[in-house]
């Protein structure tokens, strides 16, 4: 179990060195994303501090969906995802796997860079701590839920939109308590239920997400 | 070794092909037949447990296809599973550990020299041909010599004739050794076998 994970982590990360660009493509896109806010809404300092979170967090949840239909796809397309289902190793290390390697390659690095962005928006130093903290709870589930559309899209003709229709509403709940971690600190109050709230998430889709992305896939390669 | 029970497929609300029952027993080649569409493919995904029979059973050993069958069976279908970002060796190496292999340095090269592609070894797959592209994934049968069953799908589509002759010599050192193949192949490829059995699929 182990093994068939670390293998199957080790070779998506590996692909991924060979293709910078679309983990780079992600990321800028979310950069992008969340720099044009202000200039939509205007220079306001407070208005600014006061939706940094939720602007962060969208960037996030869209840059997000914007990476995940690729998850399976091209191990579809050339064979190897079907190679990795005879395989001995068991469905769920290899789903898991695979997911892990698309949180380090996007949710984590969108987590660094994150800060950075809340700075833009004049976040002060304790709230901008508990941004990284919110996302770096938050995008594993991101990763781990977008897993289950993503395989349940696998090979639909317009996978992508339908994906985002799919999994966009099941993030719900991380947005709101993602955000709302960073809003309490603003205002005064501890954000450890929120955070506690985004824990409980990970630990559910930790548990339902694999799951779901092994059933799917199955019926995929059907 | 491996049975097959009164087995019977549809694909898309369409009726395939039933009651296809066999049994192989070590040593045995199984070539499957059939025109265009008339459902090989298929009952080759099924055999690996890619697809579901719509009725009828495929047992090996006695028992259900489980865990351990696919520890003891190699499936190579129309898609090669070559990842055109890695180079030739890299992508036999992660196709042999994910199939629960660890193999040696040496090991690879001698499975791309006995396919005739040790020269490719450091090129990423993107730049081969369609041949060159079929000889990296049958590479791997080279060193697959502990699976029992091997599934091949078309193995000989677009080899040239050299390719042909490496490997169903490959084929013939499997079935020689007590090993089961079942093949689908238009061309007709001779290979060596004890004992020999075909279907053919009507569609």
């Amino acid at each position: 179990m182990a093994g068939a994970f670390f293998v199957v982590l080790q070779r998506d990360l590996h692909v991924a060195l060979r293709r910078k660009g679309d983990a780079l493509n992600v990321l800028v896109f979310f950069v992008v994303v969340a720099s044009l806010f202000p200039l939509g809404v205007g220079p306001e300092p407070n208005q600014l501090r006061a939706m940094a979170a939720g602007v962060v967090w969208i960037g996030a949840l869209l840059a997000a969906v914007l990476s995940l239909p690729r998850l399976f796809a091209a191990d579809y397309a050339d064979g190897t995802l079907e190679q990795m289902l005879v395989s001995p190793q068991p469905l769920a290390a290899i789903v898991l796997a695979k997911t892990a390697a698309h949180w380090l390659l996007t949710g984590l690095p969108l987590a660094l860079v994150a800060p950075l962005i809340g700075l833009q928006y004049g976040l002060p130093m304790d709230a901008l701590a508990i941004l990284l903290a919110s996302l770096l709870i938050g995008t594993p589930v991101l990763s781990l839920l977008g897993a289950a559309g993503a395989a349940l899209t696998l090979g639909v003709r317009g996978g992508g939109a339908l994906l985002g229709l799919l999994v966009l509403p099941l993030f719900v709940p991380v947005l709101v308590f993602g955000a709302g971690a960073v809003t309490s600190v603003l205002i005064g109050i501890s954000p450890s239920a929120h955070l506690s709230l985004l824990g409980a998430f990970l630990a559910v889709s930790s548990l339902i997400g694999p799951w779901a992305a092994c059933a799917a896939l199955r019926v995929a390669l059907d | 070794m491996l049975e097959i029970q009164a087995l019977a497929c549809e694909r898309g609300g369409t009726h395939l092909f039933s009651g296809i029952s066999f049994s192989l027993p070590p040593g045995c080649l199984l070539r499957v037949r059939g025109a265009n569409g008339s459902g090989k493919t298929t009952l080759l995904r099924t055999l690996a447990g890619l697809t579901r029979p719509s009725a009828g059973a495929v047992r090996w050993r006695g028992s259900a296809i489980d865990e351990d069958y696919r520890r003891e069976m190699l499936f190579l279908g129309h898609a090669p599973g070559v990842k055109d970002d890695l180079t030739v060796a890299e992508n036999l190496v992660y196709a042999l550990r994910i199939g629960g292999f660890a193999p040696s340095g040496a090991q690879c090269e001698q499975a791309l020299e006995c396919l005739g592609i040790a020269r490719l070894a450091a090129l990423p797959a993107r730049v081969l041909s369609q041949g060159q592209r079929r000889r990296a994934a049958l590479a791997r049968l080279a060193l697959s010599a502990p699976v029992p069953l091997w599934l091949l799908d078309e193995p000989f589509a677009a080899l040239d004739a050299a390719g042909i002759a490496v490997v169903s010599q490959l084929c013939a050192g499997h079935l020689a050794r007590g090993g089961l193949l079942v093949l689908t192949s238009h061309q007709d490829v001779d290979i060596a076998a004890q004992t020999m059995l075909a279907i053919e699929l009507q569609g």
